[in-house]
């Protein structure tokens, strides 16, 4: 029906009716989202804390458990990989493409990092000896706790390994040539997703973690 | 066709080497690579249309089985659990494949053409949640021919009916399918929701303001900030429960310390926005049809506007009204209450709004305008009962009564299905280039309003004296007969009118006797009528500059000032997008990773071993993942048009 002329056309940003770039309004939207998605799941946690099927000798103290400090450092560590992607997105605009490849390198490896803290406290709780705590179980008998637990900070998890990977084809594409500074918005829309995840896990560490220790 | 108005001239473009995994489909494929293909938003709302249509057809049979089964005191035309299998499908179908995805048709092919756009934000991703979608329907309805059949559940899917534990059937995997289902089509409705949201933010034609929009794209958007803040809930809640059933974690298993009531919270919390996601779109289509049809602008359109947005707001804030029987304590009822009740303000702003419009218009009984009647007088009646539930002692004693069912029928298909059928009288000439036969078209109304009448008003009465919901039959000596059989009937009536509406709908795309419709046969006023019927590829030849809220009637009868304006045409003409596989491949490989992860044993056809379910997940996954790669390796593409000037 259509009859058209030349193909693979130079790629513009179209403009847009309020200055936003389209991807920036999606991700926007979809953060937005993600907000409710986490919602759920804190609510889901804060519902449950406290409830023991089998209340008495078996009383879970989640305390015992708990290695507040390695997950302040990687609290920290999550936090401060903020810092390099602010600054990897700061240096794209500016153009400076090695700048940008060595800060998300930077994200990747603290992201990584945190990755591993998280995966060595979900071995650590399930195998540790006369207090596991699993899916449906603490020390055997059924409970909630570690269903809320695993599936809250697993799903923030995910997000995170996401983010890594979305990270990873941005440094690829850093050496490959195709990223260049047009690509600015896009590395900023991953940006807006990576800080994002960060507040959540902002919320979560004292909702989840912290908030044990005084109530 | 389009053809005689193409430029040939060559633009002056670069030509960039692109990666190419496998070949990208040109902008010449033609038939059923063209569909699977497509990118283009028109045809993907024919299809959801289409879809829709054909599973409403479906759900109605589910429907008349139902009633059919209630004719008469202990009936066996279905077994108790095939009743509720029914049931559950029933629900379930009409809800998540038959509103929701004819009003996604809407949204798809008529909100670019009023803003003036040329394609939606992101082409290739509403392409993803059409075929999500596909996707969905099917897994839901695979269920029929594995271990235990279809959901018995309830569209609802109340725990502790879920738990692997009390299954009816060892092994049931209809709750798997439910599950998994509506995670894909929640998937669907997120990505569209995005897609729409972007749009109508930020693709408007010059002068599109936002108090210019017309009311069917404010609705969209609204509907669509309802979905991506409404569908978290559900997708966390079915989440933790295939969790429940799968890992054996407690979410909502009350033997182990999880509690049910959880799942109805957080069930509702996305359940009652639906409503509003169901009903807004109809309300949006029937304050675009009012005025055309009264010959006057829409009374109090801003008012209209912020009372959707209100209901939109108030939507989020009163769930537990489905839950006054649960015992959630005095203070949680009385507040969900009051909010229920304050809802019934921006709806009947609303509706004193159209009959505002009405008021001293010049008005044509068409069959648009009679379908949106037919909406309000119907609507008005499901909300009189809704107003009478959110006084906790009347729903307590109309809970699980077939009062209920009258009232969300009489608010589901009163309302938002003839709202829908009356936009696809007063769209589908916009979509097919021809116009339907009226005389048939007022037979549909007339067999639709009649049917649905005589089906769900007695079942007022049948709630008042006592005849439960849900159950699969009742006794003799209730005095239940009489109004069940006349409800029967009523529902065949209904459902002859209803297919031969959708056969009208079908047939007018391929019945070469109908009168072509012209650009604007209903003299109606916003910007999509300026086009050509059925509207050309790239829409606009030139993007519009809108100078007033009902552009295309000042077009015709303003004053000259307020005529719509044409951007020039760049250098490089319309930018069109290229036909893309990645949407189809991903959708594919979502669709068989579900099919691999709701299986637990493994996948054995004639007793040849074919594949772990494990081992298909992986499959999918892989394919999944491949889709997206493509994807962002392929980029955006496109090419150029250059349509000449008295096209439009």
């Amino acid at each position: 029906m259509s009859e058209a002329t030349a193909h693979s056309i130079e790629h513009h940003e179209p403009e847009t009716s309020t200055g936003i770039p389209n991807k920036k309004v999606l991700m926007w939207a979809f953060l937005g989202s993600d907000c409710m998605f986490f919602g759920t799941l804190i609510s889901t946690h804060l519902i449950y804390r406290k409830i023991s099927a089998t209340v008495g000798s078996n009383y879970l103290d989640i305390r015992d458990l708990f290695d507040i400090e390695l997950t302040s450092f990687s609290t920290f560590v999550l936090l401060a990989s903020s810092l390099f992607m602010a600054l990897a997105v700061s240096a794209i605009h500016k153009g400076n493409l090695t700048s940008t490849r060595w800060m998300l390198f930077g994200t990747i490896i603290f992201g990584g990092i945190f990755l591993a803290c998280q995966v060595y406290e979900f071995t650590h709780f399930v195998h540790a000896p006369g207090n596991e705590l699993t899916l449906s179980s603490y020390r055997g008998d059924p409970h909630v706790f570690g269903s809320t637990f695993y599936l809250l900070t697993g799903t923030h998890g995910t997000h995170v390994a996401i983010g890594v990977l979305w990270l990873v084809g941005w440094l690829i594409y850093s050496f490959t040539g195709r990223m260049s500074v047009s690509d600015a918005i896009d590395v900023e829309c991953c940006g807006l997703y990576w800080h994002f995840v960060d507040i959540v896990w902002i919320i979560i560490f004292p909702v989840v973690y912290l908030m044990e220790y005084a109530f | 066709m389009a053809t005689e108005s193409i430029d040939y001239a060559s633009p002056e473009t670069k030509s960039k080497v692109e990666t190419k995994v496998f070949p990208r489909p040109g902008q010449h494929v033609t038939g059923i690579v063209d569909w699977l293909t497509t990118i283009d938003h028109k045809k993907i709302g024919l299809l959801y249309g289409l879809t829709a249509l054909f599973f409403l057809l479906l759900g109605g049979i589910e429907a008349l089985l139902i009633r059919s089964q209630l004719w008469s005191h202990n009936m066996e035309i279905l077994t108790n659990r095939q009743y509720n299998q029914m049931f559950t499908m029933h629900g379930t179908t009409m809800v998540f494949l038959v509103i929701m995805p004819l009003s996604a048709a809407f949204f798809n092919f008529i909100m670019p053409l009023q803003i003036g756009a040329r394609d939606v934000a992101f082409p290739r991703m509403n392409t993803l949640s059409l075929w999500c979608f596909f996707a969905g329907g099917i897994t839901l309805n695979l269920s029929w021919f594995f271990t235990g059949g279809a959901p018995a559940i309830g569209w609802f899917g109340y725990a502790p009916l879920t738990d692997t534990r009390f299954a009816e059937v060892m092994g049931d995997m209809g709750p798997d399918f439910w599950v998994f289902s509506l995670q894909i089509l929640g998937i669907a409705s997120l990505l569209a929701s995005f897609n729409f949201i972007t749009t109508i933010i930020n693709m408007r034609a010059p002068g599109m303001t936002m108090m210019r929009l017309p009311v069917f794209t404010w609705m969209t958007l609204i509907v669509s900030f309802l979905i991506i803040l409404a569908f978290p809930a559900i997708t966390i809640a079915l989440a933790e429960l295939m969790f429940d059933r799968t890992y054996g974690t407690n979410f909502f298993d009350f033997l182990e310390g999880g509690k049910p009531h959880l799942w109805q919270h957080l069930f509702w919390i996305f359940g009652h926005p639906e409503v509003y996601i169901l009903i807004l779109p109809a309300m949006g289509i029937v304050s675009e049809i009012i005025p055309v049809f009264s010959r006057k602008p829409l009374f109090g359109y801003g008012l209209i506007i912020f009372s959707g947005a209100i209901i939109g707001f108030m939507g989020f804030a009163v769930w537990s009204h489905h839950m006054f029987t649960t015992g959630m304590g005095v203070v949680a009822t009385s507040a969900f209450s009051i909010l229920t009740m304050l809802i019934a303000i921006p709806t009947g702003i609303k509706i004193f709004n159209w009959i505002g419009t009405m008021w001293g218009g010049r008005i044509r009984f068409d069959t648009p305008m009679l379908f949106a009647l037919g909406f309000i007088t119907m609507f008005m009646i499901g909300g009189f009962t809704g107003i009478m539930h959110s006084s906790v002692p009347i729903d307590a004693q109309h809970q699980d009564s077939y009062f209920v069912v009258a009232h969300f029928h009489y608010v589901l298909i009163g309302g938002a299905l003839f709202g829908l059928f009356a936009g696809f009288y007063f769209w589908l000439p916009k979509m097919s280039g021809r116009l339907m036969n009226e005389k048939l078209g007022k037979l549909v109304f007339t067999l639709m309003f009649i049917g649905f009448n005589v089906t769900f008003f007695p079942m007022h009465y049948l709630g008042m004296i006592g005849q439960p919901r849900r159950t699969h039959s009742y006794n003799e000596g209730h005095g239940f007969e009489a109004w069940n059989q006349i409800a029967t009937i009523g529902a065949f009536v209904l459902g002859i009118g209803i297919a031969i509406g959708i056969y009208q709908f079908v047939s007018s795309f391929f019945n070469k006797k109908l009168k072509p419709a012209g650009k604007n046969p209903w003299d109606a006023r916003t910007i999509e009528w300026t086009l050509s019927s059925p509207v050309k590829e790239y829409n606009f030849a030139r993007t519009p500059i809108i100078k007033s809220r009902d552009q295309a009637w000042e077009n015709n009868y303003g004053p000259k000032e307020k005529h719509a304006q044409q951007e020039a045409l760049g250098d490089h003409g319309v930018h069109m997008p290229d036909h893309s596989w990645c949407p189809l491949v991903t959708a594919l490989g979502l669709f068989v990773m579900v099919i691999g992860l709701l299986f637990r044993q493994t996948i054995e056809f004639a007793e040849l071993f074919i594949a772990t379910p494990y081992e298909i997940a992986i499959a999918g996954g892989s394919l999944f993942v491949l889709g997206i790669v493509m994807w962002a390796l392929e980029g955006p593409g496109g090419y150029h048009l250059f349509p000449k000037e008295t096209e439009e």
